[in-house]
């Protein structure tokens, strides 16, 4: 079935640049401008990539958010509390867990303060804490989805395993600093009430992830167009294997400059995946790439602004301090072990 | 009636609100409105998600903003 849809998209594909580039001509001739760079190969191949790709990702990202929110129905923050809370989870296998919750459980970082606070306040050891807040982020549909459709699913797979072992790494290390009286005070004082799980019926959860997926969309239709269609100008004009000397495995800095661009480029994972795929093409290794995307998704700088109110500096630095040590550490194991 | 809406102005907070006022609208219910914004309160509710609808002290329904016509249910609920 995948195939016939491919064979769907790519006709459509032809037939869009085929009606881009006629309308493009036109415009031009009406300019008087010489038209031959319509012609050429390069242009040829960026139209046909950008069509192509943008079509086969929105796709994606209808279907595939669509099936993640209906799975995340059934595991919201107050359950998952539940399932890692009074003294449930402990040690190493309670880091695991949270981090596997951390794929399912919805996450978006105007709760992460509420969740970190519950969580404390349920009992949940630190270290566990942040296993489930580091990974709920990280591994989210929207990167799953650019991944998939521009890397491959084996690639989306290990950028998934990769995010759940950061989270259970810098969990455990975190825990082990024994940092409780790092965390604002007033965190301590409050008591949570009890709320009911809501029963959902399965028309609501459809309703529900049909509304999520509008939602996402209409947050990151644009990055995604900007960023395939960048994406397509390095394919058409950038040759392949271009960007090997300057950013390849023998520049030791390669991983620690892409984590330290990463940070600041939050919430555009959207926009950033596609170029991500061409720089590889282009010859950046796929360690970096993969602790290129890994630093956009987990460090966010308005999430770290979020986690002051609940983190006194110091903890905040040693999570940020620990998240970009095994982001970097994992960048050149791949670039050894991909190599 | 005391509608209150947790949460700490997210858009979708927003968009609660806006339904649940039009809900209360049309049932013709006189309910008076809540901001709660606290995260502090907001958590004594027992509510990780929000934005959340509270009615009368009752936790109606938690990260997720329900259409109008469920919404008019809850507040029919609480009558």
């Amino acid at each position: 079935m995948f195939s016939a849809i491919d064979w769907v998209l790519r006709n459509l594909a032809d037939v869009f640049s085929y009606a881009l580039t006629a309308l493009i001509r036109w415009i031009l001739m009406l300019l008087n401008i010489n038209t031959s760079l319509l012609e050429s190969e390069h242009y040829k191949g960026a139209a046909n990539f950008f069509f192509y790709d943008t079509m086969k990702i929105f796709l994606m990202l209808i279907v595939i958010i669509f099936i993640v929110s209906i799975i995340r129905s059934f595991f919201p923050p107050e359950r998952t509390k539940k399932l890692l809370g009074e003294g449930k989870a402990q040690g190493f296998i309670g880091n695991i867990l949270a981090a596997l919750l951390g794929i399912v459980t919805p996450f978006c970082s105007c709760s992460a303060v509420p969740v970190f606070i519950g969580f404390v306040e349920s009992g949940i050891p630190l270290g566990i804490t942040f296993s489930f807040l580091i990974s709920s982020p990280m591994v989210n549909e929207v990167a799953l989805v650019m991944l998939w459709g521009l890397f491959g699913w084996k690639i989306a797979l290990l950028y998934i395993a990769t995010g759940v072992t950061v989270a259970i790494i810098a969990g455990i290390l975190i825990g082990k600093l024994h940092m409780e009286k790092y965390v604002e005070d007033y965190v301590y004082n409050i008591k949570m009430g009890e709320a009911e799980i809501e029963k959902l019926t399965w028309k609501q959860r459809v309703i529900d992830a049909w509304q999520y997926v509008l939602e996402i969309l209409k947050k990151i239709w644009l990055y995604v167009i900007i960023g395939i269609a960048i994406g397509g100008i390095m394919h058409g004009w950038a040759p392949a294997g271009m960007l090997a000397k300057y950013a390849g495995k023998n520049n030791p800095f390669a991983v620690f400059i892409a984590v330290l661009i990463g940070v600041p480029l939050y919430s555009n994972a959207a926009g950033t995946i596609p170029i991500v795929s061409e720089l590889t093409r282009m010859g950046m290794p796929m360690g970096t790439a993969l602790a290129f995307m890994m630093s956009v998704t987990a460090l966010s700088l308005p999430e770290m602004i979020l986690l002051r109110r609940v983190l006194k500096p110091k903890l905040l630095g040693v999570f940020i301090g620990i998240m970009s040590i095994t982001i970097i550490i994992i960048g050149y194991l791949f670039n050894i072990v991909l190599a | 009636m005391v509608i209150k809406i947790l949460g700490s102005g997210c858009p979708n907070c927003k968009r609660l609100e806006q339904l649940a006022q039009e809900a209360a609208k049309e049932i013709g219910v006189n309910a008076a409105f809540e901001k709660v914004q606290d995260i502090q309160k907001i958590m004594s509710y027992g509510v990780m998600s929000t934005p959340a609808l509270v009615i009368d002290e009752k936790v109606k329904v938690y990260g997720r903003v329900p259409s109008k016509d469920v919404i008019k249910k809850y507040i029919e609920e609480e009558i």
